[in-house]
C-alpha cells in the first residue's frame, strides 16, 4: 500500500489562518480538519498541498507561504516548499 | 549598482536560489588549517559522510525571512502576554491546581530549552557541512528565544504563587529535576550526529508533538492565554526543527548504508529516553489539567502510533524499523499517568508543588479513558489514600527510593505484561551492582556502561552527604539528612509541597479569587461565598 500514510499539519486556531484552512480544503478534499481548543489539526492520507494562489484568493492580499511559519504549531510528512505550493507528502 | 543607469534591474531571486546562495556561496574550504583540525569531532563517532552538499533544508529559510517572521512572531507573543498581565489572567485559569502544572514546566523544562541552545551552538560549530550549520544557529537562536519567553510569561505567576522563585537553582539540585537535566545533559555530551538524532528526530520529531500539541491547547482549554502563547509560538519554530530532525536522518541513511545501524541504535536509544522524560507530561495532561482535553493514552494512540506509524512506515525503505520497546510504551499507556501520580502523592513532602487525589468526577472520567485499568489497579489506591485523608493520617512515603541509572526515575514502573509487579532489572559492571526501571533503560547502560556509571543520582548523593546546604554539621545532634537535602534543592518544607488543601497556594488564591482552589471539591476557606 503506497501514499496512503497520513500527513498533518497543525495551525493556531484564529483569523489568520481560517482562509488558510479553506484553501487547505478545498484543494485536498480528502484531508479532515480537527477542532481543539486554540488549534486545528488537519489531516490527510498520503499528501497535502497549500497553494499560495488559493490562500491568495480567500486572504484578498498578497501570501507569501513563509508566513505559515507565524501560525504553524506542527507538522508531519516530509516538506517540499517553494514560492507557489507548500507540500507535506510521504514516500511510502 | 544604483550608480549605473543602464544597469536593467537584478530579477528577483526564487526562494531555491536564495537558499542555495546562503548556504553554498557562503561556505568556503580552509586552506591554512587542516579541516580535521577545525571540526574535531565530526568523525569519532563512525558516521561517514561524502557529500555536505547534499543537505537540503527543506523550508529553505533566508535570514531576511527568519529575522521578520520571528520578529513577527515575538510581537504577536507579547502582545498577548501584556493583554494577559494587565488583565490579572494569573486568575483566570481554572483553579489553583492548574499552576502546579506551571511550577513543573518552569523548574523542569525551560531549564531544556537552554540546554537546547547550547546544544545548537556547539552543532553550528562543528558540523563541516554550511546547510546544516545554519540550520543549527537558527535553532540556537530559537531555543533561547524560547527558554527567555517562557521564563518571561511565568514570571508574572510567581509575583502570586510559590515554588517558582529559584528555578535555576532547583533544576540543578532538584531529585525528579535531575531526570530532564540528566536528558539533555546526555545528549549534549555524546557526539555531534547522537545530539541531533537525539534531540531533532527522536526527541522533537518523534515525541515532543505530545508536550506542544495537547498540553498546550489544554492550557488554553484551561484559561490560560499566556502558557497557550509562548507555547504556541515556541511551537512554530519546533515545526521547522522537526522538519530539521527528519531531514538529518535522511541524510544520514543516504550518505552510506554504514549509518543505518548507528542510527537506528540512537533511534532507539532516545525514542526510549524521550518516552521516560514524557512520563512527567503524561502525569500533567492526566492530573494536573482541572479541565481536560484528552487523555495521556489517546495522545499517545494519535501522536505516537498513528503519526509515529506512518514516519516509521516512510523510513522503512532505509532499513529502519520502529524504535525497540515501542511496544512496551503502548502497553504502558494505560498505567503511567497512575503510577507516576502515585508517587508524586506519596513523596509530597520532597517536591516543589503541592498534589492532591483526583476528585470523584476525575476518577470516572479515568474510568472512561482507561477502561482496562483505572477501575482495576489505580481507583481502590485512591479511595483508600482519600479514607486515610479523611481520618487525618494521609499516605506518606518518607522512604527515598530506588533511582534508574540510565535515566533516573525512581524505579515504580510495572512489568510490562503485569501491572501489579514492579519492574526492577540489574546488572554488574566493574564489580558494582546498577538498577534500572525497564529493559529499555538497561539496555542503554550495557551499551554505554562507561558512560552512565558517571551518573549523579540524587538519592546517592543525598546518602553520600553530598546534598547539604553550605554550613551544615551533619554530627549535630538535631541533624535531620533528608531536611538538610530538601533545603539544599531549594524545596521549603511546609511551604513548597504537601497536600493542595492545606497549601499557601489554594488558600491565598480563594482569597484573591472568592473561588474554590480545587473546582471540584468546594472551598476550603471562609472567603469563598456559598451559592447553594
Amino acid at each position: 500500500m503506497s501514499n496512503i500514510q497520513p500527513v498533518f499539519i497543525a495551525l493556531q486556531a484564529n483569523n489568520d489562518t481560517l482562509p488558510i484552512i479553506e484553501a487547505i480544503c478545498s484543494d485536498n478534499p480528502q484531508a479532515q480538519v480537527n477542532e481543539y481548543p486554540a488549534m486545528v489539526k488537519i489531516n490527510c492520507p498520503g499528501r497535502m498541498v497549500i497553494r499560495r494562489s488559493s490562500v491568495e484568493e480567500r486572504m484578498g492580499r498578497d501570501f507569501d507561504l513563509r508566513e505559515l511559519q507565524i501560525n504553524l504549531i506542527s507538522l508531519a510528512g516530509e516538506v517540499d516548499e517553494s514560492e507557489d505550493e507548500f507540500v507535506l507528502f510521504w514516500k511510502a | 549598482m544604483a550608480a549605473d543607469g543602464d544597469l536593467k534591474p537584478i530579477k528577483k531571486l526564487s526562494l531555491k536560489e536564495n537558499y542555495a546562495l546562503l548556504t553554498r556561496g557562503l561556505g568556503w574550504e580552509p586552506t591554512y588549517e587542516k579541516k580535521e583540525e577545525i571540526f574535531r569531532t565530526i568523525d569519532f563517532e563512525g558516521i561517514k559522510i561524502h557529500d555536505w552538499e547534499k543537505w537540503e533544508d527543506p523550508f529553505r529559510l533566508t535570514m531576511d525571512a527568519y529575522w521578520k517572521y520571528q520578529g513577527e512572531k515575538e510581537r504577536k507573543l507579547y502582545a498577548i502576554i501584556d493583554a494577559f498581565q494587565q488583565n490579572n489572567g494569573q486568575f483566570n485559569v481554572t483553579d489553583a491546581r492548574y499552576v502546579q502544572a506551571l511550577k513543573l514546566f518552569l523548574n523542569g523544562i525551560v531549564g531544556l530549552e537552554y540546554a537546547s541552545h547550547r546544544g545548537f551552538n556547539i552543532l553550528g560549530r562543528e558540523f563541516p557541512g554550511v546547510g546544516p550549520r545554519i540550520a543549527a544557529q537558527m535553532q540556537a537562536i530559537d531555543e533561547l528565544r524560547h527558554a527567555t519567553t517562557q521564563i518571561h510569561a511565568i514570571s508574572h505567576y510567581n509575583r502570586f504563587f510559590e515554588g517558582m522563585a529559584d528555578f535555576p537553582h532547583q533544576f540543578d539540585r532538584v531529585w525528579y529535576l535531575s531526570i530532564p537535566k540528566s536528558f539533555f545533559e546526555d545528549a549534549v555530551s555524546s557526539g555531534p550526529f547522537e545530539f541531533i538524532v537525539a534531540i531533532s528526530f527522536a526527541f522533537e520529531y518523534v515525541l515532543t508533538n505530545l508536550a506542544f500539541m495537547p498540553w498546550m491547547s489544554g492550557a488554553a482549554f484551561n484559561g490560560d492565554m499566556s502558557t497557550v502563547s509562548f507555547g504556541f509560538s515556541a511551537q512554530s519554530d519546533e515545526a521547522r526543527h522537526m522538519t530539521l530532525g527528519i531531514e538529518v536522518i535522511k541524510f544520514l541513511l543516504e550518505q552510506d548504508p554504514d549509518n543505518v545501524p548507528l542510527v537506528q541504535k540512537w533511534i532507539d536509544k532516545w525514542f526510549w529516553r524521550g518516552y521516560r522524560l514524557l512520563a512527567l507530561l503524561a502525569t500533567m495532561m492526566d492530573y494536573m489539567l482541572p479541565k481536560r482535553v484528552m487523555s495521556w493514552s489517546e495522545a499517545w494512540t494519535i501522536y505516537y502510533e498513528e503519526n509515529g506509524g506512518a514516519l516509521f512506515a516512510d523510513l522503512a525503505r532505509y532499513g529502519i524499523r520502529p524504535p525497540k520497546y515501542a511496544d512496551v510504551t503502548i502497553k504502558e499507556k494505560q498505567r503511567v499517568s497512575h503510577e507516576m501520580w502515585s508517587i508524586f502523592y506519596s513523596v509530597r513532602n520532597a517536591v516543589g508543588f503541592p498534589v492532591w487525589l483526583p476528585s470523584a468526577e476525575e476518577m470516572d472520567w479515568f474510568s472512561e479513558k482507561y477502561p482496562d485499568t483505572f477501575d482495576r489497579y489505580y481507583r481502590p489506591r485512591f479511595e483508600h489514600w482519600r479514607e486515610l485523608e479523611e481520618k487525618g493520617t494521609p499516605f506518606t512515603n518518607m522512604t527515598l527510593p530506588q533511582l534508574c541509572q540510565v535515566c533516573q526515575w525512581p524505579c515504580i514502573y510495572t512489568e510490562p505484561d503485569d501491572p501489579t509487579e514492579f519492574v526492577h532489572r540489574e546488572t554488574e559492571y566493574q564489580g558494582e551492582t546498577f538498577h534500572f526501571c525497564s529493559d529499555g533503560c538497561k539496555d542503554i547502560f550495557c551499551n554505554e556502561p562507561e558512560k552512565y556509571v558517571h551518573a549523579w543520582l540524587p538519592v546517592h548523593q543525598i546518602y553520600q552527604g553530598n546534598c547539604f546546604p553550605e554550613g551544615a554539621d551533619p554530627t549535630a545532634p538535631d541533624f535531620n539528612p533528608l531536611v538538610a537535602a530538601l533545603q539544599y534543592m531549594g524545596i521549603k518544607p511546609g511551604v513548597d509541597g504537601g497536600l493542595m488543601s492545606q497549601h499557601v497556594d489554594a488558600s491565598r488564591w480563594e482569597q484573591w479569587t472568592s473561588r474554590p482552589a480545587n473546582l471540584h471539591e468546594g472551598a476550603i476557606t471562609q472567603a469563598v461565598r456559598k451559592t447553594t
